[in-house]
């Protein structure tokens, strides 16, 4: 739960808190509540928000806390405040299901509408929510191309030039000695970056799985970590020393 | 006998004992005579005393004097439920039942029912009851659940509960209490039947046998068999160096293998996966005779175990190498010595092992301990004087979990509606729920219902609903089939399957080699591809994780190179441990102990000192460019882990930068770069301020947010309440799945539902179980006022056993992000394409 109190609290003045990296020749700033964002074209992307996930187990008989869709709006509110983006692009899986936009609660489409006021916000649509999102602001695609980039769920087989995806919610392991730590990361090797997933209740796929394989130039490939307070950036052929 | 005892046996008995030159024994008589007066009954007998016989002898009698049903008649639900705690123990129960039943030409018919029987089987069982049913706790749980369970419990007069010493003290017990209670008003007249071995508090489990009330206290009546001839238990008098640290025991390989030549057949137990592996490795190094020597542990293959327990009882072995898997009654041949290698951790866990020796009561079992180092002679010499004078540390009978009420609550719905101030007085009829509230039972049914939230947005999905009748009903067939399917309190950790892979003509791995067993996931996260580990008696090389399964090649090596697989390990228990302090302070008892361990202590007494019996002794001392502090507090591993988490937390606080620590089941040492010894001194902090009991508080809270183990627990307890399946019809959900989620619905609940039923249920087995904190709270209350400090210049003699483990010890949790920093300080040093801002 480190990132819904650090969201809650005043960044830490650290030379590590950020990691920063250029996709494509764009800069951008990997921030470690899980959102990246393009400093010249003042664009915020987070990616797999997963939505309404407790209340689509609960429809199928697991009473999973309804928590989740608060907790994640609250981290994506803090990250929104830091950077004051004026796009913001949430790219795919924003539900966990078709149903979850439309049936989502009233209070947490006020607090989404509250964030978008003033921006432009962009749902991506992804392979759990397909039909776009309904009754909220924005406009929904499947795939955008901005500020020198293109953005999409599933990262292209093809097109990895610029390439900024989710759906594979990457994560990293870094072992040391006999110890092992895993955590969501930011995966990129300069030509394609793959967000790790934003929202609270969603898991993780070790980079160094089969599905990984062949998105990336793995000796320029570097995981930025997501760590209690900052990001842990390491080289993946640095993760296990 | 007497011949008004022989009268209340029918004649096919009598027959039959006459026949074999045998006469019933007076326990068995005593029972039997109980049970037709109508009473409940315990049975504390010693393995061997023919308990087996006496618990079934009351149903068996019954069954003869009514004698064979016509066909035709109408449905007769059982007669007779036997419970025991393994799979394994109904299916041996049953063979042996059956030999006498057939010899006497008894018309009663017996079956088993347990997780393999086949679908046709259950099925058939149903329509037509057998007399005697062998089964389980989690098949009860789902026997009550079926809607036909007024139906087949209702002719029912005896339960026989197996083992019930080691039943009740888990939450398995406390699922067995509610179904049993639920027998009870299926069945109003039903009688129990405990058979246990010797434990500490028998009053707990007379209070279990029988249905509790608000007004008074009921308990079953007591039978106890002392025990038979003394056994013969030595400690391993050795010329070889015994070890100061370590688990292995591997100097005594000769002396073992020794004893297993001069024996028919030994078993040999120990207290962990790894040391069994070792230990089986170790003495096929030195078997040049070729004996039949086995290993049976938990983890290796179903098959495999099958293979060695049939080996076993055909008496075609002359030793098996075990772990707690063979801890319980089945009948193992003619076993004529039991070797314990390593300590034994409880002086009831000894003298259960111990039993398994000699089969027959009259004749003496014979054990030899194997202590592995210093502090394990002092702890096995401490449980041979238990055994001699009879003293018991079983663990009491816990108050019942609140996630399996949950389960049953649910069970209670499926089986069919209930109305919730019965089902609540049933429960409480139940001696570990017989003081839960109605408050808290009404939270368990809302957790039931909805998933208890304080956000109340499910009560459209409820699983279960109170309809207009008043009554609780289950919502949808589905809910009921899920149910089924994820019943029980055994919740698998993650495992996967070991394989034995073969390279094939062009070098990459086939997966056609043979399964060797199951292995926690965990474990393997440590290794790379490469790394050599014993599994199942051989040293193999892990080549690497594809999809459910754990390849491993060959290794051609002695050494393997991850030394540790650590299973479970029993925590030394509070009765030992006090019982090592006693003799630790006592020069009388200290004389019993082997010359090279009466050297180390005496040593010990000169360099700095020895510890009274209440007084906890702290040592500093700077070694290399570290300082060190060593705590003695006897408390068991886990104790003592939790303990370094917390006193870390404090002088990290103080300002003392702790770099680590490392516990064994008798001490703690904690290293850091600050002097510790002149920071006491200054009383900055003072040692009594360090260790006192407020510890217990934030930093306990603060510490519990980010501890692996907590999460590990609240996944246990989540599975089992049913908020997380582990099962769902169709697909099988891997633990891995079930580890990943339930570890961030943890952190969500915590975030904002601190007081969230589940998060109780966690905390309150947390407080007993993995983190201790129950015995780490008497322990900052016995030693109060009594820490004695000594600074000293170099190691002490007694403080060499943990600082040799210094460097083994993997820790979880608060190392992670320290791990973090290392891996990516390496990075900065690297000239990479990108920076970090600043």
């Amino acid at each position: 739960m480190h990132r819904l109190v650090h969201a809650m609290s005043a960044p830490p003045a650290s030379a590590t808190f950020h990691a920063r990296t250029t996709v494509n020749g764009v800069a951008a700033i990997c921030d470690p509540l899980g959102g990246l964002y393009l400093t010249e074209s003042g664009t915020l992307v987070v990616s797999d928000l997963h939505l309404e996930k407790g209340s689509a187990f609960a429809r199928r008989g697991m009473m999973l806390p309804p928590y989740d869709t608060l907790a994640t709006l609250r981290i994506l509110e803090a990250v929104i405040a830091r950077h004051n983006p004026r796009t913001v692009i949430s790219l795919g899986d924003n539900f966990h299901d078709r149903t979850g936009s439309a049936a989502m609660p009233e209070t947490f489409r006020q607090m989404i509408a509250a964030m978008a006021r003033g921006r432009d916000w962009i749902w991506i649509n992804g392979n759990h929510d397909p039909d776009g999102a309904r009754g909220l602001p924005g406009a929904s695609m499947d795939e955008l191309r901005h500020a020198g980039l293109v953005f999409r769920h599933e990262p292209s087989r093809i097109d990895a030039e610029g390439e900024i995806a989710g759906h594979l919610h990457p994560s990293a392991t870094v072992r040391r000695r006999e110890r092992s730590v895993r955590r969501a990361c930011f995966a990129t090797d300069g030509k394609r970056l793959l967000m790790p997933a934003f929202g609270v209740t969603t898991g993780g796929l070790d980079l160094r799985h089969r599905a990984m394989s062949g998105l990336f130039d793995r000796g320029k490939l570097v995981a930025h970590m997501l760590g209690r307070d900052r990001i842990y950036s390491v080289r993946y052929d640095n993760l296990i020393g | 006998m007497p011949e008004s005892d022989a009268l209340t046996l029918p004649a096919p008995f009598l027959r039959w004992f006459a026949e074999k030159g045998w006469r019933p024994r007076a326990h068995q008589l005593e029972l039997l005579s109980r049970a037709e007066a109508g009473e409940s009954t315990l049975l504390i007998a010693p393995t061997g005393a023919g308990k087996t016989l006496a618990g079934f002898l009351p149903s068996l009698v019954a069954l003869t004097r009514r004698g064979k049903v016509p066909p035709g008649s109408s449905f007769i639900g059982i007669h007779t439920l036997y419970i025991s705690p393994l799979k394994a123990l109904a299916v041996d129960i049953e063979r042996n039942l059956m030999k006498p039943v057939a010899e006497m030409g008894l018309p009663v018919r017996i079956e088993n029912r347990t997780g393999d029987t086949p679908q046709g089987k259950r099925q058939r069982q149903r329509l037509n009851p057998p007399d005697i049913l062998l089964t389980t706790p989690e098949q009860l749980a789902l026997l009550i659940a079926n809607g036909e369970a007024d139906r087949f419990f209702k002719d029912l007069r005896y339960v026989v509960l197996d083992e019930l010493h080691s039943l009740v003290t888990s939450k398995r017990g406390h699922l067995l209490s509610l179904g049993l209670a639920r027998l009870r008003r299926l069945a109003p007249d039903l009688q129990t039947i405990g058979l246990s071995a010797t434990v500490a508090e028998p009053m707990d489990l007379q209070r279990w046998l029988v249905a509790q009330s608000e007004e008074r206290e009921n308990h079953a009546g007591l039978i106890t068999v002392s025990g038979g001839a003394k056994p013969e238990i030595s400690i391993l008098r050795t010329d070889e160096h015994v070890p100061w640290a370590g688990h292995s025991a591997r100097y005594a390989i000769a002396d073992v293998y020794a004893a297993i030549k001069d024996h028919g057949t030994t078993l040999l137990f120990v207290n962990t996966r790894s040391q069994a592996e070792m230990l089986f490795q170790e003495l096929w190094t030195v078997n040049d005779d070729n004996l039949p020597i086995a290993l049976h542990h938990g983890s290796l293959d179903v098959a495999q175990r099958r293979k060695v327990e049939a080996a076993m009882s055909e008496n075609r072995l002359r030793a098996v190498v075990a772990t707690s898997t063979l801890d319980l009654g089945i009948d193992w041949g003619d076993v004529d010595l039991v070797v314990h290698v390593g300590a034994p951790k409880g002086a009831s866990r000894l003298a259960q092992r111990i039993g398994r020796a000699n089969h027959r009561m009259d004749e003496p079992s014979r054990a030899i301990l194997v202590p592995a180092n210093r502090f394990e002679v002092m702890e096995c010499q401490a449980a041979l004087d238990a055994n001699y004078i009879g003293a018991q540390d079983t663990p009491p009978v816990g108050r019942g979990a609140l996630d399996v009420l949950a389960q049953h609550v649910l069970g209670a719905a499926c089986a069919k509606p209930f109305d919730a101030v019965d089902l609540h007085r049933e429960i409480t009829s139940a001696a570990p729920y017989a003081d839960l509230s109605w408050e808290t039972f009404e939270r368990i049914v809302d957790f039931v219902a909805t998933g208890g939230y304080a956000l109340r947005t499910y009560e459209r999905y409820a699983r279960i609903r109170k309809t207009k009748d008043g009554l609780w009903r289950v919502s949808n067939p589905m809910v009921a089939q899920q149910y089924r399917l994820n019943v029980g309190t055994i919740v698998e950790s993650p495992m996967l399957n070991v394989r034995m892979a073969k390279r094939n003509a062009r070098g990459s791995l086939g997966r056609s080699g043979m399964t060797l067993g199951k292995v926690e996931e965990y474990f393997l996260e440590m290794l790379s591809p490469g790394d050599t580990f014993l599994f199942s008696g051989k040293v193999v090389r892990f080549e690497g994780i594809r999809e459910n399964e754990c390849l491993v090649s060959q290794a051609f090596s002695f050494d393997p190179k991850v030394p540790t697989y650590a299973g479970g390990k029993f925590p030394l228990s509070t009765y030992l441990a006090a019982q090592v302090r006693k003799m630790l302070a006592d020069p009388m008892r200290r004389a019993s102990l082997p010359d090279q361990v009466r050297d180390w202590l005496a040593l010990q007494k000169d360099v700095s000192m020895l510890p009274r019996e209440d007084e906890l002794l702290i040592e500093t001392f700077p070694r290399g460019s570290r300082h060190y502090m060593v705590i003695y507090a006897f408390e068991g591993r886990l104790t003592h882990q939790t303990l370094g988490m917390l006193l870390t937390r404090r002088l990290d606080r103080a300002g003392l930068k702790p770099l680590g620590f490392v516990a064994t089941d008798y001490s703690l040492a904690i290293w850091g770069l600050d002097d510790l010894s002149s920071a006491f001194r200054a009383r900055r902090p003072s040692l009594a301020q360090l260790f006192d009991e407020d510890m217990l508080g934030d930093d306990l809270e603060a510490w519990l947010n980010e501890s692996f183990l907590l999460k590990r627990t609240f996944r246990n307890c989540a599975v089992i309440a049913g908020l997380i399946d582990q099962r769902h019809p169709g697909k099988e959900k891997t633990g891995r799945q079930i580890t990943v989620s339930a570890d961030l619905i943890y952190d969500v609940l915590r975030a904002h539902e601190p007081d969230h039923l589940l998060l109780e249920a966690t905390r309150s087995d947390a407080a007993t179980g993995l983190l201790d904190i129950g015995r780490l709270g008497s322990m900052l209350k016995r030693i109060k006022g009594h820490i004695t400090h000594r600074r000293l210049d170099h190691i002490s003699p007694l403080a060499i056993p943990v600082m040799l483990e210094i460097g083994k010890e993997v820790i979880h949790g608060e190392a992670h992000d320290f791990l973090l920093t290392e891996a990516a300080d390496e990075l900065m040093n690297e000239a990479m394409g990108t920076g970090h801002d600043g």
